[in-house]
């Protein structure tokens, strides 16, 4: 009954291309809208949940609650001033910042919304359009945003920027490669490279028999395909230059990054790009791994769930969870060093998706030579080697941090020492040491430094105020400290 | 031409669009002096091919196109070229008499050459179009993916193991050997820091000094110098240096640069008292 109904709603590759050219106009208007008022959305957003995560309020003063906070910051920025750098190549400079919006504008348009409903008479899928290759549009996008951040960082002449974009083409070109090879598994049980037809082939759960049992298994590849969808996530948040992945505009590293030396209207559209790729990736991932705009499982027993315009509230909702992780993420991990982060990418990412694809495209043709239903694939073979390889991976782990686990017991027993020196330590670095200072507790017994035990409160100045000399003659000690430190000195000495 | 084949309203102007686009990019990125405007030029030629490719029903291809040509190899090709520095410029000075006019000629008879040839072979082809081609039902990427890996799949392999030969290649002429041990890794360095009596970071020349050379070390409170801020391999020098001020009377007061006040204001900032600078 469901299958037929939503059937009758799921949009082909046949319904796209044949709209009126105004259905087309208000479907362009409308994805312009959707991505702008999101952007909007998920600054104040992110800025909100952050503040909560961090025990702050975050912005409260404009607008009910504080919700208008980045219309006025973007009102703000247009008003300031457009600051051309001397040094600057003025016509890459001007484009950079186009060349980065255009194409995640453009990235949205294969994104499936909704069903076909009726605008005004007319018979329209909610998407505004698709081809045979619509994830590769995405892609292409994604490749050609990198463009603009390589050319703003190289346009500014300056040096900071450059290293930021530097590091965000070497980024986005590798994360780009992981982020690829995850959703192939995905093309693989789809069939097809079609956004509306990946929603299609999520619609119907796979009827599974567990000895007898039979029930519906979900029909998401982010359950059917857990190893791509972790994947995708990890390499999303490296493509869309997220926390834990902001290399390319580390603030405590490179200043601002790329956007450095822009300012006004200029940055706000790399501001605006960077925060719609953020809404793009969320929805594609919703679209490919989430059910897309299919209502999920509690409420998609209810029969008008997947059809109408209610499917533009699931596809938001999943949309605005998976801008939750983004935050998330930003609020919780600090910053990966470079070359780990590179060496994550290249050396543990593009391998589990190459072997992973391996896999996926052997259970196909295995389950398809059988006459396996997916179902019966996925609990009789990829549950247990789920199991497998989680156990082991848990193994590992704990083999890994024994050493730290260990130190954590000693510690929480109350050792002063909980990391025991080495005897393989080697010498320390460098060739200025000073002596250790006579009185205190050393602070080099292979544990963490410890301030001096035994301070003691200085005299205040305003009691005793003498002339600041020191037994030899020179002056020591500056402005109105002086006089306590050679009290201290004194009180020592008698000691 | 085949009559039967017509070209679409879109797809002409589409075309008409396209091409004079396409072919400044191209002379552009000849003219330009700039190699990375050059490499700009390039990827807008290739972004017009990939729309090209689209619109004669060959998505596939034109998504690749633009995916690897512009996403990847145009992105190293800039990579390496921002790394060259933004102002080298292609030098005018010919190094070879008649270089220049020469090189025109043999392009342009280059050019000439490939044009007629194509021109005089596709004359009299039979233009059946891809819908014909590829057989109804398949997508365009079915019928790629179907002839890939049966009737080329010798030159696909062989494409392959051609890149990962390249990709190896690449890595060993990159590769520096390390012996084991012969490093300290992070973990080393950090822990043998932390013997030290400083696990903090080394004062910077230039603290409390007045001049920001390298070789400059920083000065204590009292005026001797900072033996935690000598910079490894470097003699620490006496550089020019500004003259140091002493006491308030060469320092002057910071409210007199703001120009004076009646009364005359007073000399002790703040109103604190026994502010004694060196």
């Amino acid at each position: 009954m469901t299958v037929l109904a939503a059937a009758a709603d799921q949009p082909t590759l046949e319904d796209f291309g044949t709209d009126v050219w105004w259905i087309v106009l208000i479907k362009i208007v409308g994805v312009f809208g959707i991505l702008v008022l999101l952007t909007l959305f998920a600054i104040v957003f992110e800025r909100k949940v952050v503040a909560r995560m961090q025990q702050r309020i975050g912005p409260n003063r404009v607008g009910p609650r504080g919700y208008l906070q980045s219309l006025a910051d973007g009102l703000k920025l247009a008003f300031k001033e457009d600051i051309m750098p001397a040094l600057a190549d003025k016509p890459v400079y001007f484009l950079a910042p186009v060349i980065a919006t255009i194409p995640a504008f453009l990235a949205f348009s294969v994104i499936p919304l909704g069903p076909v409903v009726s605008i005004f008479g007319q018979q329209t899928p909610l998407q505004l359009t698709d081809a045979p290759i619509g994830v590769l549009v995405v892609l292409a996008c994604s490749a050609m945003g990198v463009y603009g951040i390589v050319l703003g960082g190289w346009a500014s002449g300056s040096t900071y920027p450059l290293l930021g974009s530097l590091r965000s083409a070497a980024q986005m070109v590798s994360y780009e490669i992981a982020m690829g090879l995850s959703i192939v598994a995905v093309f693989l049980y789809a069939g097809s490279m079609s956004t509306s037809e990946i929603v299609a082939a999520q619609a119907d759960g796979n009827p599974v028999s567990f000895f007898g049992l039979e029930f519906t298994g979900p029909g998401w590849f982010a359950v059917l395909l857990p190893v791509s969808f972790v994947i995708y996530v990890i390499a999303v948040v490296g493509e869309t230059n997220r926390a834990p992945f902001d290399l390319p505009e580390a603030e405590s590293e490179l200043v601002g990054g790329f956007h450095t030396e822009y300012s006004s209207l200029k940055f706000a559209l790399f501001f605006l790009a960077e925060y719609i790729n953020i809404v793009t990736v969320s929805a594609l991932a919703a679209t490919l791994f989430l059910g897309g705009w299919r209502a999920p499982w509690p409420i998609s027993i209810w029969d008008g769930a997947n059809s109408g315009w209610w499917p533009l509230l699931w596809f938001f909702l999943k949309v605005v969870v998976a801008l939750f992780v983004f935050v998330w993420l930003r609020g919780t991990l600090p910053r990966l060093r470079y070359d780990q982060f590179m060496r994550f990418g290249w050396k543990v990412l593009v391998p589990t998706a190459l072997v992973w694809i391996l896999a996926v495209a052997t259970m196909r043709t295995v389950a398809r030579e059988a006459d396996l239903s997916t179902g019966q694939v996925a609990l009789f073979v990829g549950v247990p080697i789920a199991l497998l390889v989680l156990g082991g991976l848990f193994l590992a782990g704990r083999a890994t941090n024994r050493a730290t686990r260990i130190a954590a017991t000693k510690a929480a027993a109350g050792s002063n020492h909980p990391t025991d020196a080495e005897p393989e330590v080697l010498p320390p670095s460098g060739p200025r040491r000073r002596p250790a200072r006579p009185t205190g507790p050393s602070r080099a017994e292979g544990g963490f430094p410890v301030p001096p035990m035994d301070l003691t409160v200085p005299p205040s100045p305003r009691l005793r105020r003498r002339e600041a000399v020191a037994p030899d003659g020179a002056v020591v000690g500056t402005g109105r400290r002086s006089t306590t430190t050679i009290e201290e000195d004194v009180d020592d000495r008698a000691r | 031409m085949n009559p039967e084949v017509v070209l679409g309203t879109g797809e002409a102007v589409v075309f008409w669009v396209l091409a004079p686009v396409a072919l400044a990019g191209a002379l552009g990125m000849v003219f330009s002096r700039n190699a990375v405007h050059s490499a700009l030029w390039l990827v807008m030629t290739m972004l017009s091919l990939g729309v090209f490719y689209v619109v004669q029903e060959a998505p596939f291809l034109g998504a690749v196109q633009i995916i690897v040509y512009t996403g990847a190899i145009m992105i190293l090709f800039l990579f390496v070229l921002m790394l060259v520095g933004r102002d080298s410029s292609d030098s005018v000075v010919e190094t070879l008499r008649g270089q220049r006019v020469a090189a025109i000629v043999l392009g342009l008879g280059f050019a000439g050459l490939v044009g007629a040839g194509i021109a005089r072979a596709t004359q009299d082809l039979a233009v059946t179009g891809l819908a014909a081609v590829q057989n109804a039902g398949t997508s365009n990427i079915e019928a790629i993916a179907a002839l890939l890996f049966t009737r080329y799949l010798l030159a696909f392999e062989v494409t392959s193991a051609l890149l990962i030969t390249a990709a190896v290649g690449a890595m060993v002429l990159a590769h520096i050997e390390h012996e084991p041990g012969t490093r300290r890794t992070q973990k080393e360095l950090s822990r043998a820091r932390f013997l030290t009596d400083r696990p903090q970071t080394l004062p910077g020349p230039g603290v409390f000094a007045r001049g920001n050379s390298v070789a400059v070390p920083a000065l204590l409170p009292d005026g001797r110098l900072a033996e935690d801020s000598f910079a490894t391999g470097i003699e620490p020098q006496e550089a020019d240096q500004m003259p140091r001020p002493t006491g308030r009377g060469q320092l002057g007061s910071p409210d007199a640069a703001l120009g004076t006040l009646d009364p005359a204001p007073s000399d002790t900032p703040g109103g604190r008292e026994g502010g004694q600078h060196r």
